[in-house]
């Protein structure tokens, strides 16, 4: 079947059994490979994206659900030479160590400062419960998103390259 | 994020109560009502305590579920200050370790079982019935005794509960006594000599400490418990209580066996996992012997009396059913959805009705089959929605919030879990769904009113309080961890 859906900002028609993963689709039809599949059983926070500004566990969310909505991945919070200010914040922090959890991380922070800019150290904590580091880099993440969140509070352009996922 | 937030809301009701009575009755209930100080004492060593005393005491308060409420969570275990919303403002617990200051540290025994059995503080206040002293009032001396051996024994916490929130003249103690007049019965328990043993030792806790009928019962306008219609199902922190009586909702029947098992571990094979409030009381009972836990399974089972044959035989087809798809389940792939999951499997087989929704069914096939028919074993794997209570409830309440909100991982344990799917999901796709899962998995008829539910409980107009499936954060292991 054929959706319509608006990834990063851009457009997008995919065709697709409906069944499919968004994961699949963003990885293998759009070449979007910043979202990683890491359990495939909706447990481990990898492949975590945004859909209409919540974070979503792209994984195990059918691509039927996606028609009409707005999907942001990790490259859409900017690029290589023009990060966004939470790619920013995890680079000066060196947060990643393999880096296989970082997309979902930062999505999920994302998704949480632009509902909450304010939140605290306690909700950053119970947001980011869900996802997984193996390498065990909690406390740089951590440091990253409290990064950001003061950027992103005190610069104007709280949204990612103007886009409000 | 409301998930550290409770609601106590049909306890709040009583405030109202109180306040007419009081003012209806006047000065002759003042007079009635006044209860004297007990003086203060200095506090007793913690070493005054025997060690077993203080441990049986531990064991209590597991039932009591004390912490649940007397915690803020991540903050000092015991020591108060959760705000319990009511509608008519905020209540806040209050500091029960011994802290002299600010804790119970300068209460005796005797102000401390006064308290637990009629609900007056020390200082000769009544207590609002958010304590629920209405069933502890059953407590034994001999327990009570040990409630405040292990009270008495924790860290004390300098720590001021923030004010209530209430308005006049419900933030007049005096007025709890009127609603006191109404509703409550001071009283111990009193074995019933007719019954076996196991079954008046569950009776003492369930209906004393384990206060069971504080959630699971209807609250009438004045928010005490209607006592005609105990354990018929109520509202606890935004979630549905289910009948626990002979109208228990659960698709295959309870049992006193597999109460025990549910209550022991947290989650059943034929019923799910426990959730919400309910994960903290059986994160709490881990403490518990397993004769107490058999006990209460016992006395809850005989409350819900003997099934219909008619429900029994249905029981029983739907865990054959159930069974026979787990096999299948792990029979060589067919045509199925597919997530991105190397341990996929193919659903079983369509039951043939469908709810009447094609896109419900849409979703429940893509999204929801995978864990849900996987046969992948509880409590890791997703419950079969044929054996759903959530599914087969009056209220849609349970499922809804668990569809939102999923259940969240506990804390530094292995746990069940289920990913959210709110940001997945839009409203009409959620009322789609929950019409299909409604129309398939359950022979009742369909829910009124999805769309205002869903909308409400996603904006928290309806708060749902959010707690990881075994209910940890709060639970008796993790006592101290933020000490
Ligand atoms: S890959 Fe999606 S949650 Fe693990
Ligand atoms: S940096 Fe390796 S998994 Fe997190």
């Amino acid at each position: 079947m054929a959706i319509d859906l608006t990834v990063n900002g851009t457009p997008q028609r995919v065709e697709a059994d409906p069944d499919t993963p968004l994961l699949y689709v963003l990885r293998d039809d759009l070449g979007l490979n910043g979202a990683k599949f890491g359990c495939g059983l909706g447990q481990c926070g990898a492949c975590t994206v945004m859909v209409d500004g919540r974070a979503v566990l792209s994984c195990v969310t059918p691509v039927l659900l996606m028609q009409g909505r707005a999907v942001t991945t990790v490259e859409g919070l900017g690029t290589a030479e023009a990060p966004g200010p939470m790619q920013r914040a995890f680079i000066e922090e060196q947060a990643a160590q393999c880096g296989y959890c970082i997309p979902g991380m930062m999505m999920r922070a994302q998704a949480l400062l632009q509902e909450r800019p304010d939140a605290d150290d306690a909700a950053i904590r119970r947001a980011l419960e869900f996802n997984l580091c193996r390498c065990g880099t909690h406390m740089r993440i951590l440091r990253a998103i409290r990064r950001a969140a003061d950027t992103m509070r005190h610069a104007e352009t709280a949204a990612p390259n103007g886009r409000a996922g | 994020m409301g998930r550290r937030k409770t609601r106590r809301n049909s306890i709040g009701r009583g405030l109202i109560g109180g306040a007419a009575v009081i003012l209806a009755l006047g000065a002759g209930a003042v007079a009635w009502a006044w209860e004297s100080a007990i003086p203060p004492q200095p506090r007793p060593a913690a070493e005054s305590f025997p060690a077993e005393l203080v441990a049986e005491g531990a064991r209590l308060a597991a039932v009591g579920n004390c912490i649940a409420c007397h915690t803020v969570p991540g903050g000092r275990s015991f020591a108060g200050g959760l705000a319990l919303p009511t509608p008519f403002g905020t209540i806040h617990s209050t500091n029960i370790t011994p802290d002299e200051d600010t804790g119970i540290g300068r209460w005796s025994e005797a102000a401390f079982t006064r308290a637990m059995r009629r609900g007056v503080d020390r200082d000769g206040r009544h207590l609002y019935p958010a304590f629920p002293y209405d069933h502890y009032t059953r407590v034994s001396d001999a327990d009570n005794r040990a409630l405040y051996a292990y009270l008495m024994t924790r860290t004390p916490v300098r720590a001021e509960a923030p004010a209530n929130h209430l308005p006049f003249p419900l933030n007049i103690r005096m007025a709890v006594a009127g609603w006191k007049l109404l509703y409550f019965r001071e009283g111990a328990f009193t074995p019933d000599p007719a019954k076996p043993e196991v079954w008046n030792r569950g009776a003492y806790l369930a209906e004393g400490l384990g206060h069971c009928g504080a959630c699971h019962s209807p609250r009438n306008a004045l928010g005490a418990v209607d006592k005609d219609r105990a354990w018929a199902g109520g509202e606890a922190e935004g979630w549905t209580a289910y009948p626990i009586d002979q109208d228990s909702p659960a698709p295959v029947p309870w049992t006193a066996d597999s109460l025990t098992f549910y209550l022991r571990h947290g989650w059943h094979p034929a019923h799910g996992v426990s959730r919400g409030p309910m994960a903290e009381v059986t994160g709490n009972l881990v403490g518990l012997p397993d004769a107490d836990v058999a006990a209460i399974g016992a006395y809850v089972a005989d409350r819900m009396g003997p099934p219909s044959a008619e429900r029994l035989r249905r029981g029983e087809d739907l865990r054959a059913l159930v069974s026979r798809r787990t096999a299948d389940a792990g029979a060589p792939p067919g045509a199925g959805p597919t997530a991105a999951d190397s341990q996929a499997r193919p659903p079983a087989a369509d039951s043939g009705r469908t709810g009447g929704d094609e896109r419900g069914e849409a979703i429940y096939r893509t999204a929801c089959a995978t864990c849900h028919e996987s046969g992948r074993p509880l409590p890791f794997g997703g419950l079969p929605f044929a054996l759903s209570t959530a599914v087969n409830a009056a209220n849609p309440q349970n499922i809804v919030n668990v569809t939102l909100f999923g259940l969240p991982p506990g804390d530094g344990t292995v746990s069940a879990v289920m990913p959210a799917f709110g940001g997945a999901l839009t409203d009409a796709d959620m009322v789609a769904l929950l019409r299909y899962l409604r129309g398939r998995f359950s022979d009742q008829p369909p829910w009124d009113g999805l769309e205002r539910l869903v909308a409400d409980t996603r904006s928290g107009a309806h708060h749902v309080a959010v707690r990881p499936a075994d209910g940890i954060e709060r639970a008796p292991q993790n006592v101290g961890a933020a000490d």
